[in-house]
């Protein structure tokens, strides 16, 4: 009892360091709500908009607070899960912008950590920390997207080097990314599963290219990557020979629970911190609809309500997957149930605002339109992809059917 | 808001669990049905329930109560739902002990609350008068005479009205059918000259009943606080037993969708497990999310009722957030589960019939999906 006592006050002190720090050196501008182009990427060609943001990484990685619970001895700031809990709740009550956004820290980190041996740590981790190397994913390819595990890009090794010969597609941002981890086939006389490698790669290599797809959107966030001969020391694949799809699945589980979180800004019914009319479906319907005290149209009202009480009931439920995720380490089967219903509910949200706006919601460019009714048109289209990428709805529903529910192998039916 | 048990509420949860498992199965709802028992309880479980001390959990200990609080009965709920219990644990100790220790005089509540917490004394709680949930429709009078007051009106859907000694009843001392201000709640002998309760058989087969007042004559303190009651004040009453009843529902879907999946994963058609089908996987997937969402939203609410910061408003939202959420829910798991089982699902002879039919009178008690999403709406300012 007396431990437990001490260790509360323990907490408390953290937090009355965390805040007046915070105080002391998170800069003003940071302080307002997030625009899309400052959000800060990292990486060798790094652009900051805002001077602020610079300062604001630096001072945060410092501490190691850009990825709070990562051991200090590869520059991670080596928070208690509460501590890093406290970190969050002190962060968000000044609206501090996340200093640094990035795969490295969602994806790649965690698994490094747990897999990677310590020179690849050592190297890598503290990199990803300062947000001095952007990286990319190398998993889908043109023709393994659902079935990612017959993926065909290969690597053989010659002296203390892998060649790797294929194409990736998909490739968030290959286009900037200074560095890629990638899944590549190292056995092809295996079943698929176990013939995969981990590996990481520099994008200046020799034989890379790049080359952006347009989406519905306008947008080009995703690139098709090419592999021409490209020489891979040996030294930089991450676990075991073959044993690839342990970690490829491990890291997946770390994307869905990113990508959950797209859902999570529905609990406010809001696009991440706009105070315009359009920063929730109620204003909007509202707004363009000319009401005052409530939704005219009853049978939208009641579709937005039926929208809310999900996204409140969702967010709940992520705060209880942290909760119960205390005593486990890191993400588990549930993650595929968050992705899943995360990415439906954002989608809801989207097909709802156009709804409540109406013929506003669908301007292309030009004018006739507000700035915001026109980037509602394009994240309405971008919302589309959330259900695909990270493993496509379906995929999160067979893994819920398998893993948490333990239903019977669909394969069943052939092998018998 | 905790949104994970205690170990408190953890050792509870099991003891409640195994107590229901194993005495109170749903082999006990079947018997009391083909006896037509008007009582719609088994006297000896209820005893045993007497004894486990679930009826005191909600009642300050100086009146007898383990002032254990929300959180706990709704987890106790949650496990009775697994085996369709039924005891008068919703309308006398959900309902009616809340509504006479929120409202009360300490006199009220010292005459009244040891003996709910000793088992002594059951209740119901009359306030519906249409077929459908609509609190602000009370018809039903109660006249100032003398030192007196006389009711006259009429209540449906009234939960244990048949083995009730005491009654509820919400009744108008003012103003108009329809109006938020006006209403009292009076405690009413059922004995008494002019009371008269019509047992009507309900799918679930629970005891409920039709109730009738003429010329009901009640002294000045049957009135609850001797005073008319506030609409956030009777809200609040029905809120908690809106979560409360959320909490049964949860364990009732729970339990119908696991049955479901166990089915899935033992009944052979064409040569393969029926659970093998992507039809039927991602259909269970599906119904996984939507439970979870409830877990959440019924422990947030259970939770909240117990958090003394919480304002009405704040209390009224997630209530109805949480009665909405497991209305769509439990009417999509039911559904679900007599379609899963197939034909054997329309027999009587197999249990998941009961789980569908106590689904469809929970979502009605207390304000069905329409009324909880509306309702949600206007306090979200929408």
């Amino acid at each position: 009892m007396r431990e437990k006592e001490s260790s509360v006050s323990a907490l408390e002190s953290f937090r009355e360091s965390t805040r007046s720090w915070l105080e002391e050196n998170c800069p003003p501008s940071i302080r307002t709500p997030m625009v899309q182009d400052e959000i800060v990427w990292g990486g060798c060609n790094a652009e900051f908009k805002n001077p602020e943001s610079k300062l604001w990484l630096e001072r945060m990685a410092e501490k190691g607070w850009t990825c709070p619970t990562w051991p200090q001895e590869y520059g991670g700031g080596g928070l208690s899960k509460d501590e890093s809990i406290i970190l969050s709740q002190e962060l968000a009550r000044i609206n501090a912008r996340p200093a640094l956004t990035s795969f490295g820290i969602s994806m790649l980190g965690p698994v490094l950590l747990q897999y990677g041996n310590h020179e690849q740590k050592a190297e890598h981790i503290p990199k990803i920390v300062r947000g001095e190397i952007r990286w990319c994913q190398g998993y889908s390819e043109p023709g393994s997207g659902s079935d990612l595990a017959s993926l065909k890009t290969r690597a053989e090794l010659e002296g203390d080097h892998y060649i790797i010969n294929g194409s990736k597609v998909w490739t968030s941002y290959a286009d900037k990314a200074d560095w890629i981890f990638c899944l590549v086939r190292t056995d092809f006389e295996v079943p698929k599963h176990s013939g995969i490698s981990f590996i990481l790669f520099d994008m200046a290599s020799e034989g890379v290219s790049t080359k952006p797809i347009q989406l519905i959107s306008g947008s080009s966030p995703f690139c098709e990557t090419f592999f021409d001969d490209v020489r891979v020391p040996a030294s930089n694949l991450v676990g075991q020979l073959n044993d690839g799809w342990t970690i490829a699945k491990r890291l997946l589980q770390h994307e869905r629970t990113m990508i959950s979180g797209f859902g999570l800004a529905g609990s406010q019914g809001d696009r991440g911190g706009t105070t315009s009319t359009t920063a929730s479906l109620e204003k909007a319907a509202m707004h363009y609809r000319g009401d005052e005290e409530q939704i005219s149209d009853p049978v939208l009202r009641d579709q937005i309500a039926q929208f809310k009480i999900d996204s409140e009931a969702f967010a709940f439920t992520s705060q209880r997957s942290i909760e119960e995720s205390k005593q486990a380490q890191g993400p588990n089967a549930t993650s595929s149930m968050l992705k899943y219903y995360g990415c439906e509910l954002n989608k809801r949200r989207y097909e709802l605002l156009l709804q409540a706006i109406g013929s506003q919601s669908l301007g292309w460019e030009g004018d006739g339109f507000s700035d915001d009714e026109l980037q509602i048109a394009r994240e309405w289209l971008r919302s589309k992809a959330n259900s695909i990428e990270g493993g496509t709805a379906e995929v999160q529903l067979n893994i819920v059917a398998k893993r948490v529910l333990g239903l019977p192998d669909m394969l069943s039916l052939v092998s018998k | 808001m905790p949104l994970v048990l205690n170990e408190d509420q953890q050792m509870l949860q099991d003891s409640a669990k195994n107590f229901c498992q194993q005495h109170a199965p749903i082999a006990v709802l079947r018997r009391l049905r083909d006896e037509d028992n008007p009582r719609g309880f088994d006297q000896d479980i209820w005893q045993q329930i007497v004894e486990l001390g679930w009826t005191g959990m909600t009642i300050p200990e100086s009146f007898g109560g383990f002032d254990f609080g929300f959180s706990g009965l709704g987890v106790v709920l949650e496990q009775t739902g697994r085996t369709l219990l039924s005891s008068p644990l919703i309308a006398t100790v959900l309902l009616s002990a809340t509504a006479i220790n929120k409202l009360g005089t300490d006199s009220q509540k010292a005459e009244l609350l040891p003996k709910i917490a000793a088992g002594e004394l059951l209740l119901a709680f009359a306030i519906d008068e249409l077929p459908v949930h609509k609190p602000s429709h009370i018809a039903a009078t109660a006249v100032k005479q003398g030192n007196d007051f006389v009711l006259n009106g009429s209540k449906t859907f009234v939960l244990d009205s048949p083995v009730a000694e005491k009654i509820l009843v919400v009744a108008r001392t003012s103003g108009e059918t329809g109006d938020l201000a006006g209403r009292s709640v009076f405690v009413v002998d059922a004995k008494q000259t002019g009371v008269e309760v019509t047992r009507t058989k309900m799918v679930d087969s629970r005891s409920c009943g039709k109730l009738t007042l003429n010329d009901v004559i009640v002294s000045a303190d049957s009135q609850l606080g001797t005073a008319e009651v506030t609409d956030s004040s009777l809200n609040r009453i029905l809120d908690i037993a809106r979560v409360g009843l959320a909490a049964e529902m949860l364990g009732s879907a729970l339990e119908a969708f696991e049955r479901t999946l166990e089915y899935l994963k033992q009944r052979e058609q064409f040569g393969v497990l029926i659970g093998s089908f992507q039809a039927l996987q991602h259909r269970a997937a599906i119904m996984y999310s939507e439970l979870e969402l409830c877990r959440s939203a019924v422990r947030a609410a259970l939770s909240a009722l117990d958090e003394q910061d919480k304002t009405d408003l704040e209390i009224a939202r997630l209530a109805s957030m949480a009665k909405a959420k497991l209305c769509e829910t439990a009417e999509l798991v039911s559904n679900e589960a007599v379609q899963m089982h197939g034909g054997i699902g329309m027999t009587d002879e197999f249990d998941i019939g009961f789980y569908l039919k106590r689904a469809r009178v929970a979502q009605q008690f207390l304000g069905d999906v329409n009324f909880h999403r509306n309702r949600y709406a206007t306090l979200s300012g929408f």
